[in-house]
This record gives C-alpha cells, structure tokens and sequence, in this order.
C-alpha cells in the first residue's frame, strides 16, 4: 500500500457520531481541503475530548463505535482528517457513504467486533496503532493487542492505488 | 430465485466486477450543487481532465445557499457556473430557476424508472421514488461519475418494507417515515436498499413516496426505492409522451422493473399505519421519535416549512388546512421555503402563499438554506425548531440549536399554537 497506516489513536467513545460533528455544514463553503483543517470534530460534544488538544491534533487513528460517520454525503468529513494527518479510523460499523470516501481517498476504514473494540479502549486512552498489512498491533497503558481486519480486495485495490479517482483513471 | 427491483436495475448497469461483491455501474444521471461539486471541478482541473463523460446526463443546480450570501459561497457558485457553461452542461439551474435539488430534478422528469442517479448529497435517495437506483456520493464519486460516468458500489441486499391499512387524516408520509427510523434505528438499513411495498405506498402520491425515500438514509440506507406505477407514469407523462403510445404502455413497461414475487430480501419490516399517529422527533438523532402526544406543550421558536423532504405542493396544501384564518402564536417565527420556482407559483395561484402570508410568516425564495443551518432562518444558541425537515443532528440549524422534524401539518399546529401540538383537533 502507498500510504503509511497507523499512529497515536483518539478514542471517540460512542455510536453514530455523525458527519455535522465532524465537520459543520457552516465550513462547507470551503474550496480547498487544507482550509478545513482547524475545525476538525469541532461539534461532537464528548466528555473528556477536546477536539482543540495536542493529543487530538497529533493522532494517526480514530478508534470509535457503531455508525461512524452517519448522516451527510460530505466528503469533508474525511478530507478534514486527512489534513489533520489521520489515516484511518477503526470502527464497530460505518455508515455507507462515509466508509466509502475513506477508501476513494486512499484511506482506511476498518471495522473490528464490538468485543475488541471494548478491548482497546480498555486500553486506557493513551494508544499508539501499527499497521502491517490486515494486522493492527495496538498499545496502550503497558500492554499490547493484536487484531486482524478484513479488507474487501476492491477496497485494498482503491488504497493501494492512492484512491477512486486514480483507479478509475486508469481502468475507465 | 427471483430479482429485487434493485438487482434489476444493477444487472442492467453493469460496467465492471472488480470482485464478486463489488460493482461498477454505468450512470444515466450525474447530479451536482454547489457545495460538494466545486471541489471535485477544481481536483479535475488541476489534474488536467476538465472534462465530463456526457453533458446531457450531467443536471446541476445552485440550491444550498442562493442567492449568495457572501464571497465564499459566491465563489462556489461561479465555479459551478462557469464549468457549467464551459462543458455545454443545458440543465443548469441558477437564481429565478433554481431550487432544491431533490424536488426540482423530479419536476424536470430528469430521474425515469430502471436509472442510476448519484449525486454529492445524502438525500439523493428520495429519486428512488421512481423506481431508481439513486444514491448519495461523496465528492471523489461525484467527480469520478462526472469524468466517467460510472460508480461503484458493493452488491444490493433489499430490506423490504411493508406498509398496510390506511393512512389516517392528518398523518402522512412523513409520520410513516419517521415512525420507519424510530424502529429501524439510524443504522438498522446501512448497505441495505429500502424498498417501500404495500396499499400505502400504491395509494400515495409521487410527493409522498418523494417524502418516504427522501429519509431511507435517516435509517443508513443507501437508496429507498418504490415500485414505478400509473401514478408514477402519470407523473412523468409530460417527459415520456413522446416515448410511449399511452400511458397504459408505459406503465406496462415500467412492471419489468418490479421485484419478482420470489424475489431474495435481506429481511422485512411491516408496519400497518392504521392507527399511526403524527410523529415528532425530541433529540439529536432521527430515531429519536415519539408520538406527538407525548411532546403535547414542547415550545418553540421557530417553524421552518420547506426543504427536499416537505417543501413541495402537497405539504403547503396539507399545511394550509391548520393555518388558514390563524395567525403564527405571540413570539413565534415562521419560515416559508418553496421547495421549487413551480412550487411557489402553484402555490401563489391557488392561494396559499397569501394564507401563510396572512398567518405572518415569512416566505423565501427557493433554496435549502435553513435546512442546513447556512442561511435564511439560522437558529441561536438554545432556539427550538419546528422542522419540516429531514435531520435533527445537534447544531443542523445552528450551534445550539434544537430541531424537532415532524410533518407541515404538525409544524403549521406548532406555528399557531406556539408549541408542539397534535395536528388534528385544528383540521376543519
Ligand atoms: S433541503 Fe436540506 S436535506 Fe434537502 S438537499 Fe437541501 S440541505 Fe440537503
């Protein structure tokens, strides 16, 4: 794969964190990605996050719950992430639109069972995620876990050619 | 095994299998606004490949924010234009044409039974109404869709919906809708197609299955979709005429897109609407929903009618019924939105606009505006509203601001009364 995956983790501890909490439709007459970048989670109202914290500022990852990404087609809800240097987000579910713009930017979108989910944040929230191949090793407080992710061929295949648009590009 | 309608249209698209679960599709529709197509015009441009795959299936429109309400949208707004000029795009709706998407295209007869639509906007769902494929993209498909005309997207799996009994006066199809999400849940339809069946949805009319389709994504769906029919045909007649002899051929026609009565559905949910009363929701979710009667004194600040969901003919109408002769309750603000330009001049002909008027609301031209919190009826810190719309996320209508969805019936009850009330003891 092109990009490198994996980082310091933020835990966002709930389901259904929609699109309009990652990024506000007030932001969205942007015309460039990069000016996204300050307003990162900027609605999403979760005890103990503050979307303005070093921590959430130098993260790699987003280890979340069920749903993540509801709501809204917009794909300003990934490019803020990407800008923020987050690579992927791991997830029980995703809401369809938003796992599919992660994949078409080169990014990942990775789901793992309610039960390992409960294991990481487990964890403590100081994580640090690897990534190699479908394999995440992650640790925090001490301890490390392994876990290993399904990725659809087609998924891989939009990664590892950089996105969508390259891939279609190409083939189309 | 038989095919859903779904499948149907899948098979009859198909581009590409880059593996067995997923599916390229060819597009007969490309939609576009202003707020997630300037991106994808830009990322075309500097990568050299300002170009579209067919000008004629491209349909683009200004909506979000119009007229511009400072630079930055006004910016949008020119890249669209100008692309649009610049790529020979015909069907592009600027200010005094323009109107919300998802109810200006239909009027068009821009979406026919058996098409593939995708557009950057998550309600692109409500087009499912006749008999489509149509789903809501991120800019990457929208700007991939724009170069080539193609979209992927993994195997449908149909959950099907089963709506029985009969409406009662003063509820309708968003009341179904919303009572659909409390049970599905936010999440209970992702990756799943929604396919409304039954009395309810053969009886109702195009703008009611616009309404019900409009929210299959409230619920995580990728597309709602209703089987294409004489109402459906009737509908779109002054678009097909020239393609069919009668309208009896071109219903025939549309049945070999009906799911097959074998057809393989992921799962069903029934719902006999019978004793259905109107539905409001109370918190920051769509599935956050309860009987009207059980928000019975909820204050608030603000009515809002219009949007993609209710700001077409039939709302006004039915909205009508409860503001006629009253006046918006001590303290209370209402806002208009006709969903389209036809819209406001039907609504100007048959009277209506002068009773919302007379009941002192304010009535904007077309546009999505307060739907969205981005201009013409943002909320304050702390402001209710009563919505006829489709999200009631914390912050939709502006930051710290509460919405309630509910029908224009309900919402008209809300405007007169000052609070959130049941619709029907104001029916005359
Ligand atoms: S009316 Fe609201 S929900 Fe519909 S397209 Fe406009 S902003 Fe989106």
């Amino acid at each position: 794969m092109k990009k490198r995956f994996g980082g310091p983790a933020i835990c966002l501890d709930r389901n259904d964190i929609n699109t309009d909490e990652i990024i506000p439709a007030k932001y969205l007459t942007e015309n460039s990605k990069e000016a996204l970048k300050p307003f990162m989670l900027e609605d999403l109202k979760l005890e103990g996050f503050d979307c303005a914290s070093e921590k959430a500022r130098n993260a790699g990852v987003i280890v979340t719950r069920a749903n993540f990404g509801c709501g809204s087609s917009r794909e300003h809800a990934v490019w803020v992430f990407e800008v923020n240097g987050i690579n992927m987000v791991i997830a029980e579910s995703f809401a369809r639109i938003f796992r599919q713009n992660m994949f078409n930017c080169g990014l990942l979108a990775v789901e793992l069972k309610k039960e390992e989910i409960d294991r990481i944040f487990a964890l403590g929230d100081d994580l640090d995620v690897e990534v190699a191949g479908t394999d995440l090793k992650v640790r925090g407080g001490g301890r490390e876990l392994d876990f290993s992710f399904k990725l659809n061929q087609f998924d891989h295949d939009l990664v590892t050619a950089g996105g969508w648009l390259e891939y279609a590009n190409r083939k189309y | 095994m038989g095919k859903t309608i779904a499948q149907k249209i899948f098979e009859a698209h198909i581009r590409d299998t880059p593996t067995p679960a997923n599916v390229v599709l060819d597009l007969d529709v490309v939609m576009c606004h202003e707020i997630t197509t300037p991106i994808a015009i830009n990322d075309l441009v500097e990568r050299g490949l300002d170009r579209v795959f067919d000008p004629n299936k491209i349909k683009v429109v200004i909506d979000h924010v119009t007229p511009s309400k400072d630079s930055k949208t006004a910016t949008q707004a020119k890249i669209l234009r100008d692309w649009a000029r610049r790529q020979n795009i015909r069907d592009f709706f600027d200010v005094g044409s323009n109107g919300v998407c998802h109810a200006l295209f239909p009027e068009k007869g821009f979406v026919r039974p058996g098409y593939t639509v995708i557009m950057g906007d998550s309600h692109t769902c409500t087009h499912g109404a006749f008999g489509a494929f149509a789903a809501g993209v991120g800019t990457t498909d929208l700007e991939v869709g724009i170069l080539k005309g193609v979209c992927s997207f993994r195997l449908p799996e149909t959950l099907r919906i089963n709506l029985t009994g009969t409406l009662p006066d003063g509820v309708y199809a968003k009341d179904v809708i919303l009572r659909i999400i409390k049970e599905l849940t936010v999440h209970g339809a992702t990756d799943k197609i929604m396919e409304f069946r039954g009395p309810v949805v053969d009886a109702m009319s195009m703008e009611s299955r616009m309404t019900l389709c409009n929210m299959a994504i409230e619920a995580g769906g990728t597309c709602g979709i209703c089987l294409p029919d004489r109402v459906t045909a009737e509908y779109l007649w002054p678009f097909i005429g020239s393609d069919y002899a009668t309208i009896d051929e071109a219903v025939a026609d549309f049945a070999r897109w009906h799911s097959d009565p074998d057809a393989d559905y992921r799962g069903e949910f029934n719902l006999d609407v019978s004793a259905l009363v109107p539905q409001v929701t109370y918190g920051y979710k769509p599935d956050e929903v309860k009987d009207v009667t059980e928000m019975e004194g909820t204050p608030v600040d603000q009515i809002y009618m219009g949007s993609c969901t209710n700001g077409r003919i039939e709302d006004l109408r039915e909205a009508v019924r409860v503001l006629k002769g009253r006046k918006l309750a001590d303290g209370v603000r209402g806002i208009l939105s006709p969903a389209t330009p036809k819209v406001y001049n039907e609504a100007l002909t048959e009277g209506i606009i002068q009773h919302f008027l007379a009941a002192g609301f304010c009535v904007t031209n077309p546009t999505c505006g307060a739907c969205l919190g981005m201009s013409n009826g943002v909320l304050a810190e702390g402001e209710v509203c009563a919505s006829t719309t489709n999200r009631n996320f914390n912050g939709r209508m502006g930051k710290g601001g509460m919405v309630h969805l509910m029908s224009p019936l309900t919402a008209a009850a809300a405007a007169v009364k000052g609070y959130i009330t049941d619709p029907r003891p104001l029916l005359d």
